[in-house]
């Protein structure tokens, strides 16, 4: 029995925004099954009381000086866009 | 065959302050190689040969002056296409980017600029750093140039490839669960992931944030300190970069390791790990103890963990990292999107390759609501243990020594068909980057003529001492004097 349902593979590719097969799906699912069954190894060990690390040195609050520079300039910015028109990037009509 | 690069940085700075060699004949030594042995090696994505050649031109005015003072003035680098580079194309390996021109420079590469190196050209690698072969470039398969059946390793496997091969005299790569230090293992050069915090990591293009470093990848250990002394520093743009004194590496190069401290892991010189290898570690351990070096062996108790928890951290920060690639404002774009939501959604599936679609769907699931705990904060948790482990034998020891890899390069195509055997390639490098400490490769032995590497972990910020063992034991021995046969 898989740890993960096509379902459930299904939402998480939606989540991730990837264009998913039925066919993809599946063998998704058998792959994400074997990793994620891999990765239960951890629960041998007990962390109830083990503060979670996100950042290995011990710094906080990284400010600087609140002064203003200059952004990129836009013809730059626009060199990669693939689609833009009158200086803004352009994407598929949002609202109807 | 000679070659300019078999001299180090210091000998080829002394021969150009004589006049005995100019910029432009090192910049040809590049290009004259890269013709001879591309074809086989295929380290490179991207050549800027007119460029480094006008450049050279320029900067061959300029020697005996003092502007050509820097150590590193005219030297030939090659640079991890996951390092942007203004104006030379990046790709970081993958069809989503595959026409990016990058419009500013990642901090190494103005510090290169800086220090006035010459870039040949853009390396090969895993697409977004993801792989230990390199057989995941969206592109092509950089060979391993002593035997070119096998893997360079990975991810930095251009990079490797490219010094070890004689195309640059050192190169930039990136190391997020060994990606420096695995490749220059199984390509018999000397590869250092520095301290986190240690590089900015301003304009390398993200994999896993709270694990990525740069660094240098160099023939020997001393053109490695001074290659990591140009690109060191906090950075106002990399808000985790260390506010750290950068001591001068070059200094620590004394030769003396009287009295070092060495823990041995017992973990790493165990099952899975070939004997071959075991036995190359145990000689290297004989030569540091002539040396006057002790050793012990040691436990890192939580290290087989560290490969689960490392794929559950780095495929979640690839997920929130990668989620820029969306087609939107640089990068492919899939023709004819339905709407927004169907551009991102095809122009994703479209432009990546399979192994970082398995990671950002791995990565999102462990996000995903009412897994979280139990698979990302997990793993975060059970990192605290393995960083623990580290500090608990630093309490005792200067430096940690093993393997870098459980095994010289493999053959191309013999680990693609299970994701979990391609990782456990890995399995000693990870632990230094969940730990967050440094760590080289040097070269240590051969099998069949294939290079191994030991694996040197030194404490947070303490380069200086990963760089005096390393050196101690490469000035000891022969291993970084042979070249592969190509």
């Amino acid at each position: 029995m898989s740890r993960i349902s096509i379902d459930q593979v299904k939402h998480v590719a939606h989540l991730a925004r990837l264009a998913m097969t039925e066919e993809e799906a599946v063998a998704y699912m058998e792959q994400l099954d074997k990793m994620i069954s891999f990765a239960e190894l951890l629960n041998e060990l007990d962390t109830d009381h083990v503060e979670p690390t996100s950042h290995v040195l011990d710094m906080k609050n990284v400010l600087r000086e609140d002064k203003a520079n200059n952004g990129l300039p836009q013809q730059e910015v626009l060199k990669n866009a693939p689609e833009h028109l009158d200086g803004y990037i352009k994407v598929p009509s949002i609202i109807e | 065959m000679v070659s300019l690069f078999d001299h180090k940085v210091s000998e080829l700075h002394q021969l150009l302050h004589k006049k005995e060699i100019t910029v432009t004949d090192l910049v040809s030594e590049s290009y004259k190689r890269i013709g001879e042995v591309e074809d086989k090696v295929q380290a490179f994505l991207t050549l800027d040969e007119e460029r480094a050649r006008e450049a050279a031109k320029k900067m061959d005015q300029k020697i005996g002056t003092d502007e050509a003072k820097g150590l590193l003035f005219g030297m030939p680098i090659g640079v991890k296409d996951n390092i942007v580079t203004k104006g030379l194309r990046t790709t970081s390996a993958s069809k989503i980017l595959e026409n990016f021109d990058p419009i500013y420079d990642a901090t190494v590469a103005s510090k290169l600029h800086n220090a006035e190196t010459i870039t040949i050209g853009k390396l090969n690698m895993d697409e977004f750093a993801m792989g230990s072969s390199n057989e995941n470039s969206g592109f092509q398969v950089t060979r391993n140039p002593w035997n070119l059946e096998r893997v360079p390793g990975g991810s930095s496997g251009g990079s490797a490839a490219s010094v070890a091969a004689g195309e640059v005299l050192f190169s930039l790569g990136s190391d997020t669960g060994g990606s420096i230090r695995q490749p220059a293992s199984y390509c018999g050069v000397v590869g250092l992931k520095p301290t986190y915090g240690r590089v900015s990591r301003f304009g390398l293009i993200a994999f896993a944030s709270s694990l990525d470093q740069i660094g240098p990848i160099t023939r020997t250990v001393e053109d490695n300190a001074y290659l990591l002394q140009a690109i060191s520093g906090v950075d106002p743009m990399d808000s985790t970069s260390a506010n750290v004194d950068v001591p001068s590496y070059a200094e620590s190069l004394t030769g003396d390791i009287k009295g070092l401290r060495i823990a041995v892991p017992k973990e790493y010189l165990a099952e899975g790990v070939d004997e071959v290898v075991r036995q190359s570690v145990l000689d290297a351990l004989k030569v540091l103890e002539k040396l006057g070096a002790t050793w012990e062996e040691v436990s890192l108790p939580h290290s087989k963990y560290a490969l689960a928890t490392y794929y559950l951290l780095s495929s979640s920060e690839a997920s929130a990292n990668l989620a820029r690639f969306d087609g939107v404002r640089y990068g492919y774009r899939t023709a004819d999107p339905e709407n927004l939501i169907d551009l991102y959604k095809k122009t994703r599936a479209e432009g990546f390759g399979d192994e970082v679609k398995r990671r950002i769907m791995l990565g999102t699931f462990a996000l995903s609501s009412g897994y979280y705990d139990a698979y990302y904060k997990k793993a975060q948790k059970v990192r605290t243990l393995i960083k623990q482990d580290f500090e608990n034998v630093f309490e005792k020891y200067d430096v940690i020594i093993g393997p870098t890899a459980p095994t010289p390069a493999f053959k191309i195509g013999e680990n693609t068909s299970d994701p979990l055997t391609m990782y456990a390639n890995d399995i000693l490098t990870i632990p230094v980057n969940l730990a967050g400490v440094p760590g080289i490769s040097v070269p240590c032995g051969f099998a069949d003529g294939l290079p191994l590497g030991l694996q040197i972990i030194g404490k947070h910020f303490d380069e200086s001492t990963v760089y005096r063992v390393a050196h101690a034991f490469e000035q000891a021995t022969e291993f970084h004097k042979q070249k592969p046969g190509l």
